[in-house]
């Protein structure tokens, strides 16, 4: 249909669907709106109930005390550090292939909530290495892996914020999330081949988690507390980010007279 | 498609030769930073000769970074790299000419200068020959990811610090593989392995990296 059109001049109009639909920003504005309360609602919900779970239901494990509760932050922001990478990395995508206005401001509204994530992740990990493994730090091959996403998430915000047009610096972020998605896994492999010490992965096992579901059940609603939260923020962010746009367009054509 | 390409090479190679001591700015960091370690952890043969594969490496490393902005930076300034985009060559093959140029100016002669380093930080001489074969496969994996570096910050004003931010961290794996096959032979564990996955890296690298670093150059020109 494209290339037919594109003969005549103009192609001829057509209501926009599904994701095109949300590049007006009235119409993403109206969207967002409307997640808001859940996102909220559910994030409080699941977040008050995993804390409460995590810390007085679960018993204490058997080996490492009171000490493995910190699990219930640790590793929910270790999932969320790498799926909001991989939401910038993909929303990069869109936004270099079909130029989606909505895709530039994701990639700037995840970014630092990304690395506060993976920050948190980190900080988790080193409070809960001092009575584990005697030591704030180990160069460990799953630690070592998360700083260097935490380098690559400062990058990230580094390049973005570069750039004077904003939709330039989120194009150039976004062409660098996708070699770091390219490039992750294979820093991940290789720092996993330096150094291992840190114990095997436990719920993504393909058989059956090794973990009790008196300690699954709140490791589950933390994390779904947290995506929730991320939506939560993703929200808030891009609505400020188009209203600031609109402020400073406004400003604009005022001073213009 | 050939010609311009070894044109754009033999430019930027007369550019780097003629530009005087600038272009050796690379190896001269490399020698007085390798320099610097024994000063600073103390000139123990045995702790040498132990560090002398990761320090020789991150060294190696640093200087590459060091050259980058360069690559595209005053091409751009003053104004003939919007002559090359505009020329016959598509930019993928501009940026990875601009790459091989870098290689050949700073990498190769790291790679020349890595074993005299060596013998001065007291590296056993089962390490040698991999050292230099694995910083033969290794800095041009640098260079290339560099080149997108390069790319993504060729028109700001301080692009020069921002490259290693972006650059470092992707360049993690090159160093892990240059450093185990060195130790590899030294330690007679093989290295092997770790150079196979060096080549590996650099077909991967030559393959995706112009495509990455032209799409950049195409966004930071318009």
């Amino acid at each position: 249909m494209a290339a037919k059109s594109a003969n005549t001049g103009n192609p001829p109009p057509r209501r926009a669907r599904g994701l095109h639909a949300l590049a007006n920003p009235a119409r993403f504005m109206r969207l967002a709106r409307a997640i808001f309360p859940f996102a909220a609602v559910i994030a409080a919900g699941t977040l008050i109930a995993g804390v409460v779970l995590g810390l007085a239901v679960a018993p204490a494990d058997y080996q490492q005390g009171d000490a493995y509760r910190i699990i219930f932050v640790h590793v929910p922001a270790a999932s969320l550090a790498m799926i909001i990478y991989v939401v910038m990395a993909l929303a990069g995508a869109a936004a270099l292939i079909w130029k989606h206005p909505l895709a530039d401001l994701i990639g700037r509204a995840s970014a630092p909530v990304g690395a506060a994530f993976t920050f948190i992740n980190l900080l988790t990990g080193s409070l809960w290495g001092q009575p584990m493994w005697g030591t704030w730090w180990v160069w460990d091959a799953r630690l070592t892996s998360m700083l260097i996403l935490f380098f690559v998430y400062l990058g990230y915000i580094a390049l973005q914020s570069a750039f004077e047009d904003p939709t330039k610096g989120a194009r150039a972020a976004a062409i660098l999330a996708l070699v770091g998605l390219v490039n992750l896994p294979i820093i991940h492999f290789s720092v996993n081949w330096w150094n291992t010490l840190h114990q095997p992965a436990t719920i993504m096992k393909l058989d059956r988690p090794s973990i009790d579901p008196s300690m699954m059940a709140p490791l589950f609603l933390m994390l779904i507390g947290f995506l929730a939260y991320y939506v939560l923020m993703l929200t808030i962010r891009v609505r400020s980010d188009i209203i600031a746009r609109r402020i400073r367009n406004l400003r604009l054509m005022q001073s213009a007279g | 498609m050939v010609r311009p390409f070894l044109a754009l090479i033999g430019r930027d190679l007369r550019l780097a030769f003629r530009g005087g001591i600038g272009s050796l700015v690379s190896v001269v960091f490399f020698v007085i930073a390798v320099t610097l370690f024994p000063l600073g952890v103390g000139p123990a043969l045995d702790l040498l000769e132990r560090v002398a594969p990761g320090v020789l490496w991150v060294c190696a490393l640093l200087a590459a970074m060091l050259s980058l902005d360069r690559m595209f930076h005053d091409d751009h300034d003053d104004g003939s790299l919007e002559q090359i985009t505009l020329g016959a060559l598509p930019l993928e093959l501009v940026v990875l000419a601009k790459a091989i140029a870098h290689w050949l100016t700073t990498g190769l002669p790291l790679v020349l200068a890595a074993p005299v380093l060596a013998v001065l930080l007291n590296l056993s001489t089962e390490g040698f020959v991999v050292l230099i074969v694995s910083l033969l496969l290794g800095s041009p994996i640098l260079s290339l990811i560099g080149s997108v570096g390069a790319a993504l910050t060729v028109g700001l004003r301080r692009g020069g610090v921002l490259i290693s931010l972006l650059v470092l961290p992707l360049c993690v794996p090159v160093l892990i593989f240059g450093v185990g096959a060195v130790e590899g032979a030294i330690y007679g564990f093989g290295e092997r392995a770790h150079l196979l996955i060096l080549a590996g890296g650099l077909i991967v690298a030559l393959v995706l990296a112009p495509f990455a670093a032209a799409a950049a150059l195409r966004l930071t020109l318009e």
